[in-house]
């Protein structure tokens, strides 16, 4: 599993890479959604993929029997999940009000505050 | 239970949540604006004092013990920046009284500010790897709404790269946060401290600390990360421009501090070179960007770009001293870059314009305002007494200690430098006199942003402007206690195991914790997603 989960995020990471160097926006939100996206799969993958043992305490016992899966990164992803949705609903608002004051899908023709 | 490390974060969200309450009453709005910010300064005040005489104040969260749950801890580094964050939001809050128009205040303009107080003070407090990411995105998400209040065609560019390029150097966080938990099975920094130093030494430990370099690396503004900085800082309302350029850059610099004396000391032999070079380029690029502008607020953004330069140095150097220098001009910096804007702010009511071109005859209007811009423009380019030639010397005389003999050369060349740009501005805007083409605004009848007139007069603005202007004078008159607070900074961050100590408890060490069921992992985790949103 995790070998196929490894090519599944470099190829999501490469894919938002690519597409963050478009010019258009929208293409460049696209991207940054996929790369939140690989990152939580990182996430996800790193801490290593256990299937069938979820982390619950047998009736009678103080602790999980040992090779649980460990529950914090799913906690992490869950957090992580809700930020990139928040920031993410942003970055679709910013582009569509950009195009309404620039009237382009082009980020070459937005250059007058760079120097 | 030590509420003083809670209190910094929870008071402005308390203030923001209470402004949200009150969201159509103005009055209501920035009288809680201003009380809140107070308040923060107070409990500031006390978490200074309190690691001042303890010399670390650690809370967790939820009763969870220390690896398992999220720690807050105040070191005296932590309760520097919280002190100084909560003197510049104190000053903004206002500064914000006088120029916020009513079309940006109607938007939530100070819930906004209050949030993004919230997620910086967090950033400086929190022990947990995860946590920091979690601030750090409360804070961009609270900058990204200031940034674009207004909505200007301006704006929207600036945003557009602010906004993506904060965005990837989130995602380099949170990667690298993700193998790093893949490696040591821990999120609690003093935890991966000590596990680190255990860890079998594997070219992973380079990659991590060349990710979160350069993950802070872009937050901070260092080059060649800095591109987003100059595009956009000029572009939104002059306090919120204020706001950032004291604060936001800082939190970068605040994260690499802690991240790179805390838990990749043993990798700073590998990385000191790429810092040194990167701190240099840094400061020279700024500079010389600064040099070719001619827009008020486009040269000071390029000198906040330049000024980092010498806070990586700092850390570059990586001796007690150079440290102590680097924060020093940290705390200098927040002070004196915050009131450039805040007097730029003045003079475009007065002139009704940034170009310096169509700008002058300030002295001869307004000397006090005059003497302000001087304390602080001279104060930058580091000349004594003030704040700068301190920040400045302690660092030039870390490098000359090891021997970095160029890139200490380039720190005093950037000096000068600095001088050119503070003198061009001076020359421009106050000494030469007012070009004839320039049709003054009335100062009579002051106008927001927005355009809409304005009550409350100049003297809310003075009076910031003034108060920071003393600061400066005072941080270089009283340079030899602050001298002894930032020594005690060095010591601290050199020495991190009292740091794991603090957080830990003292009696814990790598294979107690180890021995130990995760039990307890999840539950707080789910605190951070709760605050998140």
């Amino acid at each position: 599993m995790e070998p196929l989960m490894a090519v599944a995020i470099g190829l999501l990471y490469a894919t938002a890479i690519f597409m963050m160097l478009r010019r258009s926006i929208v293409k460049l939100v696209i991207g940054l959604m996929l790369l939140s996206n690989a990152a939580n799969l990182l996430i996800f993958t790193t801490a290593g993929m256990t299937r069938g043992a979820p982390p619950l305490i047998p009736e009678g016992m103080m602790q999980p029997p040992s090779g649980v899966a460990d529950p914090l990164p799913q906690a992490v992803v869950l957090t992580a999940i809700v930020i990139a949705f928040g920031v993410l609903a942003f970055a679709v608002v910013l582009i569509r009000r950009a195009y309404e004051v620039v009237k382009a899908d082009d980020l070459d023709k937005m250059k007058d505050t760079d120097t | 239970m030590r509420p003083e490390v809670a209190l910094p974060v929870l008071l402005p969200l308390l203030s923001g949540a209470i402004s949200l309450l009150f969201w159509r009453s103005r009055a209501m709005q920035r009288f809680v604006a201003v009380a809140g910010n107070i308040a923060l300064l107070v409990v500031s005040l006390w978490l200074f004092v309190s690691t001042l005489s303890d010399g670390y104040v650690t809370m967790q969260m939820g009763s969870w013990p220390a690896p398992f749950g999220i720690t807050l801890i105040a070191d005296l580094l932590s309760a520097v920046m919280v002190l100084m964050t909560s003197i510049i939001g104190l000053a903004m809050g206002i500064y914000s009284l006088a120029t916020t128009g009513r079309g940006h205040e109607k938007f939530g303009y100070y819930p906004l500010m209050h949030l993004l107080l919230a997620g910086v003070m967090g950033a400086f407090l929190t022990g947990d790897i995860f946590n920091l990411y979690v601030w750090f995105e409360v804070m961009l998400v609270a900058s990204f709404a200031l940034l674009i209040l207004g909505g200007e065609r301006a704006q929207m560019e600036g945003a557009i790269k602010y906004v993506t390029l904060n965005l990837l150097a989130s995602v380099i966080f949170l990667t690298a946060v993700g193998l790093l938990y893949g490696m040591v099975g821990t999120l609690n920094m003093a935890d991966i401290a000590l596990r680190m130093d255990e860890a079998e030494h594997t070219g992973m430990v380079e990659v991590l600390a060349v990710m979160f370099m350069v993950a802070f690396g872009i937050k901070a503004a260092a080059f060649p990360l800095f591109f987003w900085l100059p595009a956009s800082y000029h572009t939104p309302p002059v306090a919120v421009s204020a706001l950032f350029a004291g604060l936001l850059t800082k939190v970068g610099v605040y994260a690499m501090f802690r991240v790179f004396t805390l838990m990749f000391d043993q990798t700073m032999g590998y990385l000191q070179e790429i810092m040194l070079w990167g701190a240099g380029f840094t400061m020279v690029t700024g500079v010389l960007g600064a040099a070719a502008q001619h827009e008020f607020r486009r040269i000071l953004s390029f000198h906040i770009v330049s000024q980092i330069g010498y806070m990586i140095l700092g850390l570059a150097l990586y001796t007690p001293l150079a440290i102590a220098g680097g924060v020093f001009a940290i705390v200098h910096n927040m002070v004196v870059k915050t009131n450039l804007f805040l007097i730029s702010g003045i003079t475009h009511r007065l002139q009704g314009t940034y170009q310096l071109k169509k700008m002058g005859g300030l002295y001869r209007e307004r000397p006090w305002l005059a003497v302000a811009f001087f304390l602080s423009a001279f104060s930058l380019a580091g000349i004594p007494p003030l704040s700068g030639f301190f920040a400045k010397f302690v660092i030039v005389r870390a490098g000359l200690e090891v021997e970095a003999y160029v890139v200490t050369g380039i720190a005093l060349a950037v000096g000068l430098m600095t001088l050119y740009s503070m003198v061009k501005i001076w020359n421009e805007v106050f000494w030469k006199s007012l070009p004839e083409d320039n049709d003054v605004p009335e100062t009579a009848t002051p106008t927001g942003d927005d355009g809409r007139l304005l009550k409350p007069s100049l003297w809310m603005m003075y009076l910031p402007v003034m108060v920071l202007a003393l600061f400066s004078l005072l941080i270089g008159v009283l340079a030899e206690p602050i001298m002894w607070v930032m020594m005690g900074i060095g010591d601290q961050l050199f020495e991190p195991s009292g740091y794991i100590e603090a957080v830990l408890g003292v009696a814990a060490s790598a294979d107690d914790v180890l021995l130990e069921p995760a039990s307890g992992g999840a539950a707080p985790e789910v605190n951070a997603e709760e605050e998140a949103p």
